[in-house]
């Protein structure tokens, strides 16, 4: 236990200096600055174990997710999770679409990173038919991908706080991913489902003045992350909540799959974007944070520092956002234009045939992962020369990461669970598929 | 903490990652580990290709857990991380149904995919690779749910995603149905007569043998049947 | 006199004819108000529904940005978000609804006291949506009555505002004398379905584009 990690707070009540500063009360507690670490309650208490059931209907479990704890006192004993309450057959729907097809499913499973979800799965498709995207498409896709993360761990912020007791951080998270969905809105036409990629493209090329926008947004974004930053890290009840619950050392972390914001918490720099690069990510400047503890607080600490570390990806996206076609010139997935479509016979047939049978890829499998928000994110096909898939399968980071919960939770109290659950930044539509 | 050394991927491989380009549909270069497998595992690896830049390797379905366990030990490997474990069944209904492990090593930075194949009319059965590594627990579970192939050594193979009495068989094989089995009224029969409740009770509890553990009296009246917590 | 600020137009009879429904005397001092207890309460009722939000899927995440500081549902006396059924009024099922979690929102509806109103957000409540698959209830209105439902995929939350006022429309047309719209459906025992199985199959059936989507290959 990290018993001897200290951490300097602030009050949030705090009044006044003499000169108007606010002023810094930190906790003291035997000669220590900082708040300490409640020892853990002893597991020797005699008695009868209570059993008690969270979900799956609960403002706390993010969606249907169901916990069945066993509790000695407060203390979890042990903890079953129940998922596959939002089991919706994606996969299984995947082998009767077209691969163009199937990428509104795709925002539909890991619905808060949809158009993240959007160009993962464009990008396995074009692995799969052998298509290098054109330059100005690579960094339009990192724009989304980089968008949708600073979406999706907005509403992790905003849930978890409310979870934790804070209900101001929700709506100063809604309100910037109202200005992401106004972003989108003006690219693709929808502010959730976006659906915003082609296999070999992009479905439209952003209007002009978008990037105007998102100068704006990259401009504005950062006061928000501070005003979050400064309202909850040194906050001595957030600490309070947060720090030293669900420990996983690195080791563990690995050997239980985890991923993402949660493996980085313990320790390990592993960052698909950086070890297993796509879409040129690895010409960017940007930093992988990484905890020292692993625990809920460090969790949050490298959820706060990949906000910033987006918000540099995209200026630099902006910067280099390169003029030239969006979409790949390969007459295989590619429609032609519209007026050529309407005019033309050639391509007219060309059109039919491409909407109607659809484009068909060599037979083969491959598997992409992205750095999606909650984790490594795969997308595994298995063609068989047809114009659907054979298979289509997710690897859903937070289903893995989910199912280390029982080792997290196991002799934490009742209300850590929350929190530690919080950390884990699920999503329901990923986890049951 | 000496617990939490901050883990740095690619400590083994000096190569600086790069995304892959105009990656071949066959062939190109290949993961060195499957070299290695071949050698130290020469007769249970059936074949090595190279797919769309992945490697390949097929191998025998009761030498899979003896190969990943090596995979993970080997300091010349290290493949510490699961990625996914899954299964393949073919349109082509002759074609056995594979099971799928996606292994990544963080220290070398390499991707493997090991496969093995399971002929339909046999017991669908493999190795559970959970010894291993605690993250393929749910993994195979979904697996076993989805396809009905029972990983072998597995603590507690149950379904995950579908309840526990669903009827219909196992979705993702290729004979069923698109919108299932039975018809609608019929499923929504069957699904609201899955009690919720009936896994909130200590007898759930016991698939990881809290029976022992527990007070006498308690046990009594498990043992009678009495429902607990409601 | 806080209750001259009511539109009258809220009752949609009092348009066409009859007395008026509020009266004040005397007239312009601090008197009384004489109205119909149906409208008082309605009136009561409508505006202060505490919504019971079911959230699943992507849909929640609309209804959260509804509830959220852009759109803010509390203008609509919406802002007590009741987690409990106990204490709720209406429920507003947000997404997709999978076979399994059929008894539980018919649980949940089951525990609401009356009076209880139902809204069916986005496609896959109503329909099923573009699940027509194993694994996805064919609209929740074969497991629990709904008064309104709101298409899209997700609905904007303009939508779902609208469609919440359209249920406070429909709550200002009760009737107390009407004992029957309280009356609690119990499903027959034996199928434990409120519908007849024939009529869930027809409601169920696939439409439009999807009929044509079965064939896995090629
Ligand atoms: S209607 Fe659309 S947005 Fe709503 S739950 Fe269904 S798929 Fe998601």
């Amino acid at each position: 236990m990290a018993t001897k990690r200290t951490i300097e707070v602030e009050l949030s009540t705090s009044g006044l200096t003499r000169d108007g500063k606010p002023q810094r009360v930190p906790l003291v507690t035997g000669g220590d600055t900082g708040v300490a670490l409640a020892e853990p309650p002893s597991l020797e208490l005699d008695g009868e174990h209570m059993l008690i059931n969270i979900g799956p209907q609960h403002p706390a479990t993010h969606g249907v997710l169901r916990l069945v704890l066993e509790l000695d006192g407060e203390t979890v004993v042990r903890c079953i999770p129940h998922v596959g309450y939002l089991h919706c057959g994606f996969e299984k729907i995947g082998e009767y679409r077209q691969y163009n097809q199937i990428i509104p499913w795709t925002d539909r499973e890991d619905y808060l990173n949809s158009i993240g979800n959007n160009v993962a799965f464009a990008l396995g498709a074009e692995r799969l038919f052998g298509i290098e995207i054109t330059e100005r498409c690579k960094v339009l896709r990192v724009i989304a991908m980089e968008l949708s993360r600073i979406a999706s761990h907005l509403v992790w912020l905003g849930t978890t706080c409310i979870d934790i007791g804070a209900f101001t951080p929700f709506l100063w998270s809604f309100q910037e991913r109202e200005n992401i969905y106004n972003l989108l809105e003006g690219w693709v036409g929808a502010r959730l489902t976006t659906s915003a990629t082609r296999v070999g493209g992009m479905a439209a090329d952003i209007p002009d003045k978008w990037l105007e926008g998102l100068r704006g947004f990259v401009s504005t974004f950062p006061k928000t992350i501070y005003e979050v930053d400064r309202m909850l890290t040194k906050n001595a009840i957030w600490v309070g909540r947060t720090i030293g619950l669900g420990v996983m050392s690195p080791d563990e972390a690995l050997n239980y799959g985890l991923s993402g914001p949660m493996l980085r918490a313990s320790g390990v720099a592993y960052d698909v974007r950086k070890d297993f690069p796509y879409l040129d990510y690895e010409t960017y400047d940007f930093d992988v944070p990484v905890g020292t503890n692993g625990d809920v607080y460090d969790r949050f600490l490298v959820r706060v520092e990949e906000l910033r570390q987006s918000v540099r990806i995209l200026e630099q996206c902006i910067k280099r956002l390169p003029d030239g076609p969006v979409n790949v010139d390969d007459p295989r997935v590619i429609l032609p234009p519209k007026h050529k479509a309407t005019s033309e016979m050639e391509s007219m047939i060309h059109h039919f045939k491409n909407v109607m049978e659809g484009p068909r890829p060599p037979v083969g499998e491959c598997y992409v992962a992205v750095e999606s928000p909650k984790g490594e994110k795969g997308y595994y096909f298995v063609s068989d020369g047809t114009s659907k898939p054979a298979r289509w399968r997710i690897r859903p980071p937070s289903f893995v990461n989910l199912s280390a919960i029982p080792k997290m939770v196991e002799g934490h109290l009742l209300s850590d669970v929350i929190a530690i659950n919080a950390s884990i930044d699920i999503v329901m539509g990923e986890i049951d598929r | 903490m000496s617990k939490f050394e901050i883990v740095k991927p690619g400590s083994g491989n000096p190569k600086e990652p790069a995304t892959p380009k105009n990656v071949p549909n066959r062939g190109g270069e290949a993961n060195p580990s499957g070299i290695a497998l071949k050698e130290q595992f020469s007769a249970a690896i059936l074949r090595i290709d190279v797919v769309n830049g992945e490697t390949n390797v097929l191998v025998e379905t009761a030498k899979v857990l003896d190969i990943v366990r090596w995979l993970h030990d080997d300091a010349t490997q290290s493949y510490e991380y699961l990625s996914d474990v899954t299964a393949v069944e073919h349109r082509d209904l002759s074609m056995p149904i594979e099971v799928v492990w996606h292994l990544r090593s963080i220290k070398y930075r390499r991707f493997l995919r090991i496969k093995t194949q399971l002929k339909k009319g046999t017991k669908l059965e493999v190795p559970s690779v959970w010894p291993v590594y605690k993250g393929a627990d749910w993994l195979e579970r979904e697996c076993y749910d989805m396809f009905g192939i029972t990983f072998a050594g597995h603590y507690d193979l149950r379904r995950i995603l579908m309840w526990e009495q669903y009827k219909e068989g196992f979705p993702l094989r290729k004979d069923f149905p698109l919108r299932g089995r039975f018809s609608r009224s019929e499923q929504l029969r069957q699904a609201l007569d899955a009690n919720p409740e009936a896994k909130y009770s200590m007898e759930e509890l016991s698939v990881a043998d809290a029976f022992e553990e527990l007070p006498l009296d308690m046990r009594a009246r498990i043992a009678s049947g009495e429902k607990t917590g409601e | 006199m806080g209750l001259t600020s009511i539109p009258h137009s809220a009752s949609p009879e009092n348009a066409s004819s009859g007395p008026e429904i509020i009266s004040i005397e005397p007239k312009g001092g601090d008197g009384w108000v004489t109205t119909r207890l149906d409208f008082l309460v309605n009136w009561g009722r409508s505006n202060s529904l505490w919504p019971m939000p079911f959230g699943t899927a992507c849909c929640a995440i609309e209804f959260m940005a509804t509830a959220a500081s852009k759109f803010d549902l509390a203008r609509f006396g919406m802002e007590r978000m009741s987690f409990s059924p106990r204490q709720a009024d209406v429920l507003i099922c947000a997404g997709r609804v999978p076979f399994k979690l059929a008894p539980i929102i018919r649980r949940i509806w089951q525990q609401m006291p009356q009076p209880k109103w139902a809204i069916s957000m986005g496609a896959c409540a109503s329909t099923g949506g573009m699940f027509d698959n194993y694994a996805v209830v064919q609209g929740i209105d074969t497991i629990i009555p709904v008064d309104v439902y709101v298409p899209g995929c997700p609905p904007r939350p303009e939508g779902l505002i609208y469609g919440i006022m359209m249920l406070q429309k429909k709550i200002m047309t009760e009737r107390m004398s009407n004992k029957s719209i309280r009356d609690e459906m119990e499903p027959d025992p034996s199928s434990k379905l409120y519908i007849p199985a024939s009529r869930i199959d027809e409601i169920s059936e696939p439409f439009g584009n999807s009929v044509h989507q079965t064939r896995s290959a090629p």
